[in-house]
């Protein structure tokens, strides 16, 4: 694996303007990059023999609201190279006014409901995507939970639903129901 | 009881009454909506060592059909509060709804958007256990108590109300 400053100067030569930092935390190198050259950078990861990450383990969002960073929203990509081990981590930074990022699915099939997933709790769009739908809320749900700005109770969706009455006469709702 | 100045039809309906509460309190037919925690702990009290069975109703149906209790064990998600309104819909009346544990009937611990804060906001709940979740003897109690009710109950409460836009199925 190539020491994190050697990662910086790769991904300088290569993106310059789109790359934005190489962090390092407890041996865990991060790649931050602008959204717009995220499928750039993963094909790079993907297919240079110094990196050859060749599984997606997973691939998820944060909310930076209250917390700062490069942008409101940073789209993260776990990435494994399975023949030695190395793992490395991918940000692509996005904006609130256009949370949109190339899908990653033509690199990783695994990417497609995880990409559903982080546009259901976020509101983080794909382009190719194949099929962008929500996959664990309702259809018809009008938010982005996991976006901080939403408040944890709900805005009254649970408890928008129609109410089911006894179906026989009034007579039935009147028992007297004691257990003394 | 007896027979009273109306006629025979009064001696006789209390007699159907009590026939009818007999034979129905004694073979409930659950349908289990377990979708959490709580469902683990309804299968045990089904199986050999707590024995539902003892109780009339050990007949578990998957059908709602075929079915007059529903026992509603674990949280109900706004995307399942749909089906599960369906499913009590599609049960032939009389029917009874156990709510069992902390989760069914207040939301328990799960104070969030996509979680339901009691189903009897949206049905009509007969039994509540409380637990987290409610040991098997709590449940066959609930159980008992669902059988007071029938006990309690008539069959003149049968007739749909013409001025109540409530359809009988
Ligand atoms: S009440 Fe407790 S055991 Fe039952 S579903 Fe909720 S968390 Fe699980």
């Amino acid at each position: 694996m190539l020491p994190a400053d050697q990662i910086r100067t790769v991904m300088h030569d290569q993106f310059q303007a789109g790359f934005l930092e190489v962090t390092e935390f407890r041996g865990m190198t991060t790649i931050h990059v602008k959204g717009k050259i995220v499928l750039e950078t993963l094909r790079m990861l993907k297919s240079d023999p110094r990196f050859a990450c060749n599984f997606l383990a997973d691939l998820t969002a944060v909310d930076h609201l209250e917390k700062g960073g490069h942008a409101r929203f940073s789209v993260v990509y776990h990435l494994l190279n399975q023949h030695d081990g190395l793992r490395i981590v991918l940000q692509a930074w996005v904006d609130e006014e256009l949370p949109v990022l190339d899908s990653a699915n033509e690199l990783w099939r695994t990417a497609d409901w995880q990409e559903r997933e982080v546009y259901d709790l976020f509101g983080i769009r794909f382009t190719g995507h194949p099929d962008l739908r929500r996959i664990l809320n309702p259809d018809d749900f009008k938010y982005h939970p996991l976006r901080k700005d939403y408040p944890l109770e709900g805005r009254g969706e649970r408890s928008d639903f129609p109410v089911v009455a006894r179906t026989v006469g009034s007579k039935w709702s009147d028992r007297g129901r004691t257990f003394e | 009881m007896g027979m009273s100045d109306s006629g025979k039809a009064e001696w006789l309906t209390t007699r159907v009454d009590n026939l009818a509460n007999w034979a129905r309190k004694n073979s409930l037919w659950p349908m289990p909506f377990g979708t959490a925690c709580c469902g683990i702990e309804l299968m045990s009290v089904l199986a050999s060592r707590h024995d539902l069975a003892r109780f009339g109703a050990e007949a578990i149906r998957f059908s709602p059909r075929q079915s007059d209790l529903l026992l509603v064990a674990g949280r109900i998600s706004i995307k399942m509060m749909p089906v599960l309104t369906r499913i009590y819909e599609q049960m032939p009346e009389p029917k009874w709804i156990i709510s069992m544990g902390a989760c069914a009937s207040t939301g328990g611990v799960f104070n969030t958007y996509s979680v339901i804060q009691g189903i009897d906001q949206f049905l009509p709940v007969d039994v509540y256990l409380p637990g987290c979740p409610p040991r098997p003897e709590a449940i066959i109690d609930g159980l008992i108590k669902i059988q007071q009710i029938i006990s309690e109950d008539s069959l003149s409460h049968y007739k749909v109300d013409e001025s109540s836009e409530a359809v009988a199925p």
